[in-house]
């Protein structure tokens, strides 16, 4: 066993949980594996109650696997807390904090110098397009602005692996895309490794390297499918051929499963 | 702009105002006529003419007396009030044994137990202010302790997968998240202090607006235990403003 998550960033064995109920436990997944290597953009899809949040929260240390390994930089880790950046569905931006306040969070619980880091912090908010906006409030932002700055603190945390749920899930439309654009824009220079939890298969296409299903009703393992579409790539690429063919090939395993 | 606030300010407290001023007229007319004896049921005029007469001895004697008990009350009441809300939200220990004592202490009869503070401190300032501290820090603890306990379960969470210790979380999350909760104790508190000084003073004391209601009730004076009322109710009214007016200052940015 040892060794073999040895070039990955995270990487997770047999992983199962079951919910601690009082009268009947419920399995929630079982068996999952799955890795990611650095520098990797990796979705999850999953049918609603498939576990896909259970499986970040597991990962980032707020639960513990019923049993399974969860190898983080190579390393088994029991003690997660601290080791990932997670983002969850909620932008969970605190109200009595300034964006500014708010993006800087993570950086009063290390011992990092915070007057150091505010000149970075400044240079990313304008490339958040969050210039002009370091000293509002969360409730002054929009949806799309909220789920910036959520983004840009979890990148502040400085961990190399970021858990990403459902980031844009509350989002419309055409603010939605508008983030896909922007962060496909963005990737090449983030240098950050990223898994994804979406519903929407055309996010995950557009954004992912590769993307995993996990385990449905009727097929209880996990499927990897490969995106080799080539960076860098931009929101037009959702009218393509090739892309429409995984659009087709993906909706199919996903029918299949239920 | 003006003209708007004006415009809100009549539709808040015009209502208010209006009964205020039919009831007053009401009042006088029926004193005045001889419905009521003046003894029992002075005049509003009569009371504020009393206001008037005892204005030096109301306002630079007695009005500083109580005011002095309630500051001091309060602010130990805060002191300790927060103590022991953190330590119970800290230490299930703690909270288990002081809870049951903490509703206890409000249960006792304030008149019954005030003579007995009596005898431990004397006719001093002390004896009042512990009538002060016994209703006024109840409502301090209790709001601290329920607000620290407030939900934010998943800031909590959020702090926690950045790596964030106990003493984090409660600075960064709990603190903030308590204080609108800790506010609207601090208004109950205040008003209750109030409240505790004039027993305190009704009690036994040399001083002070509670000392001096009792003194001219005894002398039948009704006006002007009526005017020390009208002070006692507008000290009230005023701290509680002040309070109120912190709570809007720090909260302007804490509710969504």
């Amino acid at each position: 066993m040892i060794g073999l998550f040895d070039s990955s960033i995270l990487g997770i064995e047999n992983l199962s949980y079951v919910f601690p109920g009082e009268e009947k436990e419920k399995s929630i997944f079982q068996h999952v594996s799955l890795d990611v290597k650095p520098g990797e953009f990796v979705s999850i899809i999953g049918s609603s109650g498939s576990g896909k949040s259970t499986l970040f929260r597991l990962i980032a240390g707020l639960l513990e696997p019923t049993s399974g390994q969860i190898w983080i930089n190579g390393q088994l880790s029991d003690k997660r807390l601290g080791k990932v950046g997670y983002m969850p569905q909620k932008d969970l931006l605190l109200p009595w904090r300034t964006v500014i306040d708010n993006v800087s969070l993570p950086l009063e619980l290390t011992k990092e110098n915070k007057k150091q880091k505010l000149t970075e912090i400044k240079e990313w908010l304008s490339r958040f397009g969050l210039s002009g906006y370091e000293n509002a409030y969360p409730h002054e932002l929009s949806g799309g602005m909220k789920q910036r700055v959520a983004f840009l603190r979890t990148m502040m945390t400085g961990k190399e692996l970021l858990l990403l749920d459902e980031p844009f899930g509350a989002l419309d439309s055409l603010t939605k895309r508008n983030m896909h654009s922007w962060l496909l824009e963005l990737w090449g220079e983030l240098q950050k490794t990223v898994l994804f939890i979406t519903h929407d298969l055309e996010e995950a296409i557009l954004l992912s390297d590769r993307i995993y299903l996990l385990p449905g009703r009727n097929k209880p393992f996990i499927q990897e499918v490969n995106v080799d579409l080539p960076r860098p790539r931009n929101s037009e690429l959702i009218y393509q051929s090739e892309f429409i063919g995984m659009r087709k090939e993906l909706e199919w395993l996903i029918r299949d499963e239920r | 702009m003006m003209k708007g606030k004006v415009k809100k300010w009549a539709s808040d407290y015009g209502l208010f105002l209006l009964v205020i001023l039919a009831l007053l007229s009401i009042w006088e007319w029926v004193v005045e006529k001889g419905f009521i004896p003046s003894f029992i049921l002075p005049s509003p005029t009569a009371i504020w003419k009393s206001l008037v007469e005892n204005e030096q001895i109301l306002l630079q004697v007695h009005l500083p007396a109580t005011l002095e008990e309630v500051l001091i009350g309060f602010f130990l009441s805060i002191i300790g009030g927060v103590f022991l809300g953190v330590a119970m939200h800290f230490s299930r220990i703690l909270e288990k044994i002081l809870y049951p004592f903490l509703v206890i202490s409000q249960t006792i009869p304030l008149i019954a137990i005030s003579p007995i503070f009596i005898m431990w401190f004397g006719y001093s300032i002390w004896s009042k202010i512990a009538v002060t501290i016994l209703t006024a820090f109840f409502p301090i603890v209790v709001s601290t302790y329920d607000g620290l306990k407030a939900g934010g379960n998943e800031y909590q969470e959020l702090l926690l997968t950045m790596g964030a210790n106990r003493f984090h979380i409660f600075k960064k999350v709990q603190i903030p998240m308590a204080l609108p909760n800790f506010l609207s104790g601090l208004k109950m508190s205040v008003v209750y202090c109030v409240v505790g000084a004039t027993i305190g003073e009704w009690l036994g004391a040399s001083e002070g607006l509670g000392y001096f209601s009792r003194r001219m009730s005894g002398n039948l004076q009704a006006d002007a235990v009526f005017a020390a009322i009208f002070l006692l109710s507008l000290l009230g009214i005023v701290l509680f403003l002040i309070i109120s007016l912190l709570e809007k200052l720090l909260l302007k940015n804490k509710l969504r």
